[in-house]
Parts: structure tokens; sequence; C-alpha cells
């Protein structure tokens, strides 16, 4: 079957049907990217709209569904493919492997993100969009009339079985796939984190999906979960969307955290500094993120010995958060830092992030939370942590790994212009509202009035978000610039440290032509300063087996689309339809062989070929 | 160009210094939760202020050791290719920044429990002779009942100062939260559970009261006042409230009567006459605003009845535009008006 391999396939079919962890990384970070730039423009929208007191630019219905999908897009349909893109494209390098463990799981978890990503945008075009807040609480949810918060519950749902069988996915590969000497304590930091978020979203996204068939039930069947007047009760929504909720920051910062941990060892030229003390505090960090979700919730009304002991649960998590930011201090510390763009968001990100761990601890006495909560104080807290964690290593890793993922260089002018306008723009925006929320404004408001002292930190809060706006053109620009014309980058543009620079930029199809011997942590580094240019092979070269595409997920996620979009609409015989469709994918992929095919060792070209 | 890259960093600190400080006004008094005016608000503003100077404390010693990480060891350009020695931690530091933080926290949390449960204190058995008030939250208005007083008032919430003052808050349709920022901390209105909590004013005043749960479209409008009143005025309003109901002082004012007995008493109340599932109106005259949010004027009033979504989003009112003419809404205006417990 090896013609396969060099038959010319079509583009869109390809990209369609793959499941080289590659390019599905590729596809994930391009669909992220898009959906970044979509809740980015709801995010300008909102704060337009709250630029003066008592302004009318899109009115109230408007403003609720913006600040809906934006929190929901950035969260599920930004943030988190963008890290799983990072995973994918990385990991399997990382680990010396050829691909994660479950190739066609990957494929399908891609399309049933994406697909649910589009399906909860497709409120905007049928009715309206979802409006009961990201966290999508009971009863607002359960009594939102017409199909926006429909759009919300499936369109999360799909996505979030996408997520789940990504981390699963994630989970097996790491465990299992690890090239020969890789041992777990000498995986990179990146790899450690990404582990330890997919076994949080293994254990965390039930949780959500227990809650949104629940809200599902309530919303298209009519029961009555969360009515009170039927004898339900909504605080068990809160519950069911916390306990996923907060590990859910964990699962986003822990990558990014990862990504840090590699920056700013390789661009400080130094081992990072306490290596078991950071794998061990960020084993401690999603451990403990699963003891603290009613930290949301202590206006509920829990009483005060529930609220004490989450409160300090709570504070324990800043103690393993507290070694990290030592450790990378003291990483750079004694080394010879330089500051490329990749470097700049790690080193912009560790005064950003400090700030927003302060307002954590802050937010974790209960009594002091009694004022911050659902206030502007809220909101600056939780940017300061996903915009100055998340986002800056997202950020960080896009210039950091472009090289690697698509063989060129970002432009590094463009990059600096990018971070500074961002860095400014984001405190410029977020410091603000810290004083907004004490002043007494509530979040998620559409208007304020004037006379309350509100009106120059709002003006000063848009001004800054219209920065970071025009930081994200210019990183659009520098995107589309590389992409027509970037410059070529080398196997290993930064003198790093870990494996998947050994290989060439873009990584070949296959990864590793022989299966690389791993001597330690930082292995590339390790061989780089042994003098090899190459790192030492475990296996003789040999034929190379590949999975075969499948255009399987795909189908199976339409039919869920289908099944879904037809349900809200209680259009039952299409709904079964898009069912039957999902059900016949699963069989046909169950009772068809895939034997995969082969790369012959002598196609493989011959930079390819390792330890000669 | 290195030096040109450190006045890059320097050049924005001042801005944020100057644009931080206009904004360390510390809020409108009667809103801002920086200078409380309850006893629950202070001690959660001491709270604050020492989470606040812990946490100052840990940034000051992160800055520090970040500045001189930035400044001492920078790479001196692409020539400089001296290899770091290539250390692996040290344990002593580990646990010294393991160790400190959780003395620190300690500090923390024992404050932080105790105040946690003295903010309890009393809510489930409250002590005798205390005035209790039970809210109800509705999209989007609220509701004050005074069990013990046989008071019912919505938007404006009456207290005596100088006592803790008890509250039940339930909510009939979706789940809001009660927050007055200058006298204390906020507690959700749930639809399936009544949460208990306590507010005590310590000077007299009218404070502004916000609905901090998202509850639909006119989240963002759903004002109400707090008048903290000395203990003899609060009650010489009660007994008033209690005595009160429909008055019409002119013949407008009749017609007013009228109109609102036909039209409006379905969900509106005065005194003990009239439905429930909109505010109760017993002193609307005294108010300060119309529906929580526009100035207490009669064109305003007007406008509101003919169109009260215009005003409020989604609320349930229906607008009376089209039922009453000018004549019956001016007549109207002053019927209302006119419903005043206070000089």
């Amino acid at each position: 079957m090896s013609a396969h391999a060099y038959k010319k396939k079509n583009p869109v079919w390809d990209w369609l049907t793959t499941v080289d962890h590659k390019k599905i990384g590729i596809l994930y970070l391009a669909s992220g990217a898009f959906f970044f730039l979509l809740g980015g423009l709801e995010a300008i929208l909102l704060r337009v709209q709250l630029l003066y007191p008592e302004f009318d630019f899109v009115g109230a219905e408007t403003f609720n569904q913006l600040l809906t999908m934006h929190g929901t897009t950035m969260i599920f349909l930004a943030a988190m493919p963008l890290v799983f893109g990072f995973m994918n494209a990385i990991v399997p390098l990382q680990i010396g492997a050829r691909d994660v463990a479950f190739p066609f799981v990957n494929s399908l978890g891609f399309w049933l993100f994406s697909l649910g990503g589009v399906l909860l945008n497709l409120g905007w075009f049928m009715g309206g969009a979802p409006d009961a807040g990201w966290t999508g609480y009971a009863p607002l949810s359960t009594t939102s009339p017409g199909n926006g918060v429909d759009f919300y519950v499936l369109g999360l749902q799909i996505s979030g079985i996408g997520t789940l069988i990504g981390g699963i996915n994630f989970l097996v590969t790491i465990i299992n796939m690890r090239a020969p000497g890789m041992t777990f304590m000498r995986m990179p930091l990146f790899t450690w984190s990404s582990f330890i978020t997919s076994g949080l979203i293994l254990f965390a996204f039930p949780a959500l999906t227990i809650g949104l068939a629940l809200l599902m039930f309530d919303r298209l069947f009519g029961s009555q979960f969360f009515a009170a007047e039927a004898g339900g009760n909504p605080i068990i929504y809160e519950h069911l969307f916390w306990i996923f909720g907060h590990p859910e920051v964990y699962i986003l910062v822990l990558p990014a955290f990862g990504i840090f941990s590699e920056i700013i060892a390789t661009f400080a030229r130094k081992r990072l500094f306490g290596y078991s003390a950071m794998v061990f505090a960020t084993a401690l960090i999603g451990f403990l993120g699963f003891m603290v979700w009613v930290h949301h919730m202590f206006t509920v009304g829990l009483g005060p010995i529930a609220n004490s002991i989450f409160a300090v649960a709570t504070m324990l998590i800043a103690v393993p958060t507290g070694v990290k930011i030592f450790n990378w201090l003291f990483t750079m510390w004694g080394g010879k830092v330089s500051f490329p763009t990749a470097n700049l968001f790690a080193v912009g990100f560790i005064p950003s992030f400090v700030l927003g761990g302060m307002t954590g601890v802050m937010l974790s006495v209960p009594p002091a939370d009694y004022q911050y909560h659902d206030s502007y104080f809220v909101v600056a807290h939780f940017h300061y942590v996903i915009v100055g964690g998340v986002v800056f290593g997202l950020f960080a890793g896009m210039y950091y790994w472009w090289p690697k993922i698509f063989g060129t260089l970002l432009n590094e002018f463009l990059g600096k212009l990018h971070f500074w306008l961002f860095f400014i723009g984001f405190h410029l925006t977020f410091f603000p509202m810290h004083f907004l929320g004490l002043m007494g404004m509530p979040r998620r408001v559409y208007t304020y009035l004037s006379g309350q002292s509100l009106d120059e930190a709002n003006f000063a809060a848009t001004i800054g978000a219209f920065l970071m706006g025009l930081a994200t053109i210019i990183m659009l620009w520098n995107i589309i610039q590389t992409s027509i014309k970037g410059k070529k980058a080398g196997n290993d543009p930064w003198d790093a440290r870990t494996l998947e620079w050994a290989i060439a930029s873009p990584a070949p199809e296959y990864n590793f032509a022989q299966t690389p011997l791993v001597r330690g942590l930082d292995a590339w580094w390790l061989e780089k300063r042994a003098g090899n240019k190459a790192m030492i092979a475990a296996e003789p070269l040999d034929d190379i087996h590949m999975p075969d595409s499948s255009i399987l997920p795909l189908v199976l996620s339409i039919g869920l689309f289908i099944a879904a979009l037809a349900a809200m609409y209680s259009n039952w015989v299409i709904a079964i339809g898009g069912l039957v469709i999902t059900a016949v994918a699963m069989i046909l992929r169950s009772v068809i062989d895939y034997h995969g095919y082969h790369i012959h060792k002598e196609d493989l070209p011959d930079e390819g070929r390792e330890g000669k | 160009m290195q030096m040109k890259r450190w006045r890059n960093v320097w050049r924005f600190l001042p801005l944020l210094s100057v644009i931080a400080l206009a904004l360390t006004g510390c809020g409108n008094e009667q809103l801002t939760a920086m200078l409380p005016k309850g006893e629950g608000a202070e001690m959660q503003f001491n709270l604050m202020m020492l989470s606040l100077y812990i946490m100052i404390g840990v940034f000051v010693v992160v800055a520090l050791i970040y500045t001189v990480v930035l400044v001492r060891f920078r790479r001196r350009g692409e020539s400089d290719n001296e290899i770091p020695e290539q250390t692996e931690g040290n344990v002593v530091l580990e646990i010294l920044w393991t160790v400190v933080p959780i003395i620190l926290l300690l500090i923390l949390a024992v404050p932080t429990v105790m105040t946690t449960f003295a903010l309890d204190e009393g809510t489930e058995k409250v002590p005798e002779g205390a005035t209790v008030i039970k809210v109800t939250a509705h999209q989007y208005w609220w509701e004050f009942e005074y069990p013990d007083l046989e008071v019912k008032t919505s938007q404006d919430l009456y207290i005596p100062t100088g006592e803790r003052v008890y509250f039940e808050l339930v909510s009939k349709d979706v789940t809001h939260s009660f927050w007055v920022p200058t006298l204390g901390g906020k507690m959700d209105t749930n639809t399936a559970t009544t949460n208990k909590m306590w507010l005590n004013a310590q000077e007299p005043g009218t404070y502004y009261g916000k609905c901090a749960e998202l509850c639909g479209p006119s989240h963002a409008l759903m004002d109400f006042k707090v008048i903290a009143q000395e203990k003899e005025d609060f009650e010489a309003w009660a007994e008033k409230m209690k005595e009160a109901g429909s008055q019409a002082a002119s013949d407008q004012a009749a017609q007013g009567e009228e109109i609102f007995a036909n039209s409006c008493i379905g969900c509106h109340a005065v005194g003990s006459e009239g439905g429930n599932t909109g505010p109760n109106l017993t002193n609307f005259g005294d108010r300060e605003k119309v529906a929580g949010i526009l100035d207490h004027t009669d064109q305003n009033i007007k406008d509101w009845i003919s169109n009260p979504s215009e005003f409020k989003p989604g609320n349930n009112m229906p607008a009376f535009g089209d039922q009453l003419n000018d004549e019956e809404l001016d007549a109207l205006v002053v019927y209302l008006q006119g419903l005043k417990v206070e000089e």
C-alpha cells in the first residue's frame, strides 16, 4: 500500500481527513485563532458600549449576548483549542513519538470541537445568541426566551466531548509513547503540564457534561431540575458548573506555565531551576484545583463552615504557584537572558500574573469576597490570570514554536510592537477595573448611570481595549507577512533544549526517522553540548508505519451537529437522521480494518536519518 | 539598542501611575466599598487591607528579584556566547519559598475564618427586638417586607441606624444578588432557598444598592436605595406606612385614583390594597428615582407608564401608552405623586 504515500492528495480532502498530529495541531491553532479574533471583536464592542455612562451603542439585549459569547468563545473556542493546538503540534515531538496514541480519536476531537463551536455561534444568525452568561446559571438560562441558550447548551456539549476525548488521547500518548530514556522525570515541562492538564480534563469535563445535560432536559424536554416551584434547585447547577469551571482555569493556565518554562530556560540558556519542584508544584496545583470550586460561590449562602474550608483551600494554591514564580526567576538568575518576542511575553507574564495571583489570594477571603464577588474587581482578577497568564503564554508559544510548526520565523520587529502595545493595552484595560469593582460597579452591566464616579476608569479601560485590538491587528499582519515571505528557520533557531528542535522545521510527516535515545533532561541540549549534531538513534533505520487518514471523524461530527440543530427546533425526524449518520460512522469505523501504510526506509530523505 | 529598549519600559510607567492616581479616588461615597459606613463593610474592608498589605509585601520581593535579573543577567549581544552554569536548583531556597508563604497565609487565614463566622452571627436566631426585613428580588425590582411592622414597600429600603438589621433574601424568578457596597457585602437571592444576612448602617444617609448577579437584559438597571434613619425617625416612618393608603387631594388626583383602580391595582398595591406582582407604591411620591433609574419627574413617570420597556428592556410591565390618553396619564401622575408618607 506504499503507493498511497506518494499519491498527490487533494489539499482540501487532505486537511479534512488528516490524522497527522501536526496537521491537526495547525487546524486547532487556525480555528482557535479565528475564534480568538471573534471573541476579541465581541470584547471591543462590549467596551465601546461602556465607553460613556448611559451610552447607547448595542443596547441591553445584544450586550448580554455579546458578554455571554465573549466569555464562552474565549474560554472554550479560543483558549482551549489553542492549548490543544500546541499540545498536538509539540508534545509528540517533545517525547520523541511518531504520532499520538489514537490518531483517529485526535481528528474526531478536533471536528467535534470545531463543529460545536460553529453551532454555538449560529445563534447570531438564527434569532439571537446565548445571553445567560458563559456560566449559564439556571434559572436565567432555563427561562431565557428563544433558542439562544440552546445553542450554548448543545454547542458546548458537542465541543466538550471533543475536548474530553482529546484529553484522554494525550494522557495515553504521554504515558505510552515516550522514546527510550524519556522517563517521567526527564519530560519537558510543557509535556508535563499537558499531561496534568489532560488529567484535569478527564475529571472536570464530565461535571460540565452533566450540568449541560440537565440544562438540556429542562429546556428541550420539559424537566424541572432547576425550577424551584417544582422542587428543583438551581444551586445544583452552580456546583456542577464550578466543579468543572475552576479546574478549567488550571486546564488553560498549566500548559501556559509549561510554555513559559520552556521559553524562559531556552532564552536564559540555563536548565530550568528546581525542575522537580516545578513538576510537583504543577501536579499540586492540578490536585488542589478540584478542592476550591466553592470560592466562586461564597455569596450563594452555603454558610460560614463551607466558606471557611474552601477559603483556606484556595489560599493553599498560592503556595505552589509562588514556587513556580520563584523558580522561573531563579532560572534566569545567573543566566544569559536574551529577549526575542517569545521571551518578552514570558518575562512580561511574570509581573502581570503575580498581580492576578495577588488578587486571587485577596478573593479567597470570603468576607472580602462578599464585596468583590460579581463586581468589576473579579473581572479585573480573572483577566489578569487568563490574559496575563494564558494569552501571554499562547502568544509566547506562537513566536517560539512558529518556526517548528511552519518552518519560518515571525518578524521580530512586528513581534515586539505587538508585545508592547498588547502589554500596555492589557494593563490599561484591566488595572482600572479593580477600582471600578471596589467603587461599586457590578459585572455584566450593559451601562452605568453617570454621577457614580465610574466614568474615568471605564473610559481608560476602553482605550486599553483599543490598544489590544491594534496589537492583535499587528500580529495578524505579521502572520500574513511571514506566510508570504517569511525568513526560513533552521532546525534549531533558538539554540533550544528539547527534542522537537533536533529534527527538521517543519517536522517531517513521520517526525523521527529513527526513534531517538534520550539521555537526560533537556535531551537535545545535552547532545549539542556533547558535540553531537543529532540525537543518538534508539533503533535501526526501518520502514515507518503510518496511520490511514479518514473522513469518518468529520462525518460523525456533522451527524451530531445536525441532530443538535434539529432538536432545538423540535424537528425530531431530522434529529434522529443526524444521530443515524453518527451511528453509521461509528459502525463503519468499527467494522472496517485500517492497516495504515509504510514509508520505506529507502524513501526517507538523507537528512531525515539520525546518528550517521 | 538595548538602552532604547529600556526607555520603552519606563515610558509607560508614569502614564500608568497617573491613571492609577486619577482612579484611586475612592468613588461615590454613597456607593463605594472603599469608604465603608457599615459595621459589616468595615470588617470586610479591614480584611481587604490586611490581605492587600501581605500581597504587596510579596509583590515587592518578586519585583526586586525580577529587576535584578533583568538588569544583571542579560545576554550582551550575539557574540556573548558564554554558557552559564546549568544549576539544578537549591533545596534551601525551595523550602524557604514554600514555608514563608504558608506562614503569611496563616496570618491571613485566622482573621478570615473569624470574620466569616462573625458576619454570620445571629442570622439563624435573630436577637430579640431586632428589625427583620424580607427581601424579594424580581426582574428588575426589589420588594421589601417588614413582617413584624406589617409594612410592605419596594425600591427604597428604610432601615434604622446603629443596629444590625436582619435580612431574609429570596427571589421570585431568577437568581439575583443583593448588594449595598457602602454598608456591606452582597448575598445572592435564590429561588429555592432563603438566605440570611445583616447590615448595620453607622450613620443616617442614603446608600445605593445594586443587583450583582446577571438576571436578564435590565440587570444593569436593577438599582435600589437604602435610606438609613435614626431609630425614632425609622419607627415614625413605619407607623405612617402602616396607616397609609390610597389618597387623592384634588379632583385630578381622584380621576387618577380611579384609573389606578382600573388599570394598575392588579399588580401594584397602595397600602394594603392591590396586587403584588409589581412594586408596592404606597410611598411612591417620596422616591428619588422612577423605577430605580430615572429622575423623579412627572414627565419621566408618564414616559415610563407609556412604554416601560424603553427604559428597562425585558421588564414585565405592559406599555400603557395606547390605553391611556394624555389627560389620563396626567391624572395618574398627579395621583401617584401624592402618595407620600414623608414631608
